[in-house]
């Protein structure tokens, strides 16, 4: 696959994994292999003081290959979002921090306001923003003003695995920004991922479609070979939909057609 | 003395910041420590001094999305 920037890195694969919700850190690990990512989100959580031996994430993952992608998740305001990620950039992971906003409600939408606030806030502290946006074409390419290394339009509300519902915005957003859109959120299986990619996606974030997946492992495979055939789809270039049908071979030689009348073989 | 600990009030007699770490097994681990809303570097843990009623979150990095 051709290499491609974003956040100010070169990466080559098109599939960001999410680290939540998978059964075991060996299961994770495994998975992050095969998925081929480079890019791995986290959240960042108070450490459990009465279990000495916490889960911490990071030490079950290969820091060299990896960029890292933390996120703002339990922030319901900018000022929340801002402090999270000032607290990661103290702990020397790098300056990348996908903003995530919302009020803890069954959907979990991204706040349009805070998160263009903390964007723009972000921005300006040196931060490579990757705000989780919905999937709006207006309010995406004002995060691009702010100052956003990437936009992350949902495809549908977190864990829910509905797919892209709205590809028309999607194509709008690919249309009208001039930074890299991730399709982040919703995800539920390799085909969606694949019509992200072929919708003008940069890329693809993939968490509970691959963790609570039967089989993660395999899953992880079967999403990157989904992003690179959506990827490659995209470059070659689709057909137009049409109406009515047209033949793969035409009808001039048929054999069945109508006998010309020439004359007689002599 | 008493200070607020991820939410929790707790009884410590530990000096500094860095004897905190120390006593939870944190100061090797990929932990950032806020004191009163203010991040301290970990290359000032141990010359950060406990006062009562501080507020201090430990935080790190755990699975997510």
């Amino acid at each position: 696959m051709t290499p491609y920037t974003i956040g100010g890195k070169t990466l080559t694969s098109r599939l960001f994994l999410g680290t939540g919700r998978f059964p075991n850190p060996l299961v994770l690990k495994k998975a992050i292999a095969e998925s081929g990512a480079e890019v791995l989100t986290f959240a960042i959580r108070r450490v459990q003081l009465d279990t000495v031996d916490e889960d911490a994430v990071l030490q079950h993952v290969d820091s060299g290959r990896m960029t890292f992608l933390p996120n703002t998740s339990g922030a319901r305001t900018a000022e929340e979002a801002v402090r999270i990620a000032r607290l990661v950039r103290a702990a020397g992971i790098g300056n990348w921090i996908k903003v995530e906003i919302s009020v803890a409600d069954e959907t979990l939408l991204p706040d349009p306001l805070e998160t263009l606030r903390a964007t723009e806030q972000l921005a300006k502290e040196g931060f490579a923003v990757f705000p989780y946006t919905s999937d709006d074409p207006v309010l995406c390419k004002r995060l691009e003003e702010a100052g956003a290394a990437a936009v992350m339009p949902g495809g549908s509300p977190i864990g829910t695995g509905l797919g892209i519902l709205n590809p028309y915005n999607i194509e709008r957003i690919v249309e009208r920004v001039n930074i890299p859109v991730i399709i982040d959120a919703g995800i539920g299986t390799a085909s969606d991922a694949a019509l992200a990619m072929e919708l003008g996606a940069t890329a693809v974030l993939v968490n509970t479609a691959i963790a609570k997946a039967k089989d993660p492992v395999t899953m992880a495979r079967a999403f990157r070979l989904a992003v690179e055939a959506g990827r490659e789809a995209r470059v070659a270039g689709r057909i137009p939909k049409k109406k009515y049908a047209s033949a793969s071979s035409g009808y001039e030689t048929l054999i069945s057609r109508p006998t010309k009348t020439t004359g007689a073989v002599t | 003395m008493r200070v607020r600990m991820n939410g929790e009030w707790a009884d410590l007699e530990d000096r500094t910041i860095g004897d905190v770490l120390r006593r939870y097994g944190l100061e090797e681990k990929r932990v950032v420590v806020e004191a009163n809303g203010e991040i301290i570097e970990r290359a000032l843990w141990d010359s950060t001094p406990l006062k009562d009623g501080m507020v201090l979150e430990i935080v790190h990095f755990v699975g997510g999305g």
